[in-house]
């Protein structure tokens, strides 16, 4: 058996520059026979690994119905992705995964959806969102949350726009500090729940500062949607994705491999201390 | 029912030379910079014999023992762990080609280890690493390699030292499991014990015959006298609770105004496994190792990622150290990561005792 760190060639065969310092990278292996074995879920990760330089965990924004291409976005944020941010089409870069457990797609199928979102934009979260318009029959009214500190800190608004568009599809934002651009709700996030029309049959998944999570998710439940419909994507450091280098631990859970998705029942409890 | 025998004192020579020509490199305790670490034995004079050492929380000396005495130091800072889980190994190379790049593994190639001289907590520890690094969703090929082949010679504790506390982790002073032979100390011998058919035919190959029955019950005694004697306790019972209910206790603002922080304990601990995997690129700039150092959660970006540290302060990463060693480890791995050797209290520059802030918190959660 390989080692767990073992990564495969990969080829850049497209890439699109979202927004200032985000690009989305569409690849696929090199080997055929990693590409016809390789499957994901929604929400699942890679580790992406630039020659020289090392790896990050970096989710999969493309469809698992097509896993011979995946399609990974990257915030530059450090050295790595700054590397990472270069990448052209043409370039080979490694790719090992999927790993994490991906969002609860089918416990989710046939309910409403609540998707909160919070800071400089979440991919797992994007993700999600096309998953779901993807199989829009599937699921239940979709409601997207998305809380900034500052109008300025809203990446993709044509997106939200977009989304805005889509049937059975409400789009709401807030900013806590508003300029006099800002056209939608000033607060934080959860403000947003007094006209969220959200049944407690619906399904939360979420993805942010965790101060953000933690309170979104207390309210949410006070709204009477059950603590294990309520699901947080969470985020630590990442090295092996396996559970075997010990970084992304919390308490007693491995982000990696035991999340990166957990309900909120599972994690309040911890959420409620700092520095664990 | 395994067979209990006498050995000589010479039968030690003996043993190695046999070991030896089986084509291990046979590795024991040798006194070599003021302590015992792990080191290769061509003969069984290079063991520290008529040695003994005195540990305290932060303070370590080899000391003149009871002459003829092999096995009278307990332990030294370096366990089993580096033989397996290496500091420091290649595990990937990385070939940059016209287009692109090819990965390779980079397999270890050693020569089978005999360990002489390994003490039951250090042998607990290997099999808390094997649930580790042997797992049922993958197996670390570089453990792997070195843990299949390898030889123990157990030898069982006739004396603690006052930093061990194996009694309280139910893992010592006599090795029970994980050892192909095992040794009792005695004034004129060893009384041996096979634990594999490896350690049966070394037996046969020593040509050992039965340990008369006092020797039986000297080496019996002498091992229960050495439990008795250990005083250093760690009360175990409701341990994961007890740690995850006192995780804003302010006893771990008290044990961070001591804690350097210095990760030692880490490194010594036979347990921890704590790693990182870093790019080593050549300087013709053609190939990059992918290479595993080992880590340590006391270290200031163990969980730091892009802005954000998760244990930016010493309390947080002393309680994440202690908390996932005696608790959450139990949650992950089914057993308790602290065999109680000792050693993070004798190498603690500061003398931090863990079983003394376990303690110190139980009390404290016992006045609520």
């Amino acid at each position: 058996m390989p080692t767990p760190y073992m990564t495969h060639p990969a080829r850049i065969i497209a890439r699109r520059t979202e927004t200032a310092g985000i690009h989305t990278f569409t690849m696929r292996f090199v080997d055929r026979a990693v590409r016809d074995t390789y499957r994901f879920r929604a929400g699942q990760f890679n580790m992406l690994y630039a020659y020289g330089v090392g790896e990050v965990a970096i989710s999969i924004v493309s469809d698992p119905a097509d896993p011979g291409t995946l399609e990974h976005t990257i915030r530059i944020a450090g050295r790595a992705t700054g590397v990472m941010a270069k990448w052209d089409v043409g370039d080979v870069v490694g790719v090992r995964g999927p790993y994490g457990n991906g969002w609860p797609v089918e416990q989710a199928r046939g309910r409403d959806i609540v998707i909160i979102t919070g800071g400089l934009g979440c991919a797992p979260v994007v993700g999600l969102i096309n998953y779901i318009f993807r199989r829009r029959d599937q699921y239940g009214e979709l409601h997207i949350l998305h809380g900034v500190k500052t109008p300025n800190d809203l990446l993709y608004r044509e997106r939200f726009d977009q989304w805005r568009r889509e049937p059975r599809t409400r789009v709401y934002l807030t900013t806590d500090h508003p300029d006099k651009s800002w056209h939608y709700r000033i607060g934080v996030v959860t403000e947003l729940f007094d006209e969220l029309g959200a049944p407690p049959s619906s399904v939360a998944m979420m993805c942010g500062p965790e101060v953000m999570m933690r309170l979104a998710a207390r309210s949410l439940r006070d709204k009477g949607i059950d603590e294990n419909a309520i699901f947080l994507s969470m985020e630590r450091r990442m090295e092996c994705a396996v559970g075997l280098c010990g970084h992304c631990q919390y308490r007693e859970r491995f982000v990696c491999k035991d999340g990166p998705v957990f309900s909120y029942r599972a994690l309040k409890e911890l959420m409620r201390v700092s520095g664990l | 029912m395994i067979q209990t025998m006498h050995m000589p004192k010479a039968g030690l020579e003996h043993l190695i030379t046999i070991l030896r020509r089986d084509g291990y490199r046979v590795l024991g305790p040798v006194a070599r910079d003021g302590a015992v670490a792990f080191d290769e034995l061509r003969t069984s004079s290079d063991l520290p014999i008529g040695m003994r050492e005195a540990q305290e929380a932060g303070r370590y000396r080899l000391v003149p023992g009871i002459a003829g005495e092999i096995f009278g130091v307990v332990n030294g800072a370096g366990s089993l762990k580096p033989y397996f889980f290496a500091p420091d190994e290649t595990l990937l190379e990385v070939r940059r080609e016209r287009r692109g790049f090819k990965v390779s593994e980079v397999a270890p190639a050693p020569p089978p280890h005999a360990f002489l001289g390994v003490r039951a907590c250090d042998l607990a520890a290997l099999a808390i690493q094997d649930r580790i690094f042997l797992h049922d969703h993958f197996r670390d090929t570089h453990y792997e390699v070195r843990r299949k082949d390898a030889f123990f010679v157990a030898v069982n504790c006739t004396r603690s030292a006052p930093t061990c506390f194996c009694v309280s982790m139910k893992t010592g002073p006599e090795a029970t499991a994980g050892f192909d032979l095992s040794l009792t100390e005695l004034p004129d011998g060893f009384v041996a014990r096979s634990g594999s058919p490896a350690g049966e035919a070394m037996i046969v190959k020593l040509g050992l015959s039965p340990a008369p029955g006092d020797q039986e019950a000297a080496a019996r005694a002498r091992i229960d006298e050495c439990a008795a004697g250990m005083r250093r306790r760690l009360d175990t019972s409701d341990l994961p609770r007890l740690l995850y209910d006192e995780a804003e206790n302010p006893r771990w603002r008290e044990v961070a105004s001591r804690c350097l922080s210095c990760a030692n304990c880490t490194m010594v601990c036979p347990t921890c496994f704590c790693h990182t995997v870093v790019d080593q690129e050549e300087l013709d700039g053609n190939m990059s190792r992918r290479v595993r150092q080992w880590d340590s959660c006391f270290s200031l970006d163990h969980a730091h990622i892009h802005g954000i540290n998760f244990r930016p302060k010493i309390s947080d990463r002393y309680r994440q150290w202690l908390t996932h060693k005696l608790a959450s480890w139990i949650d992950q791995f089914g057993s308790s990561g602290c065999v109680g050797c000792g050693r993070c209290i004798t190498w603690c520059p500061v003398g931090i005792d863990l079983t003394e802030e376990v303690a110190a918190i139980r009390a404290d959660a016992g006045k609520r």
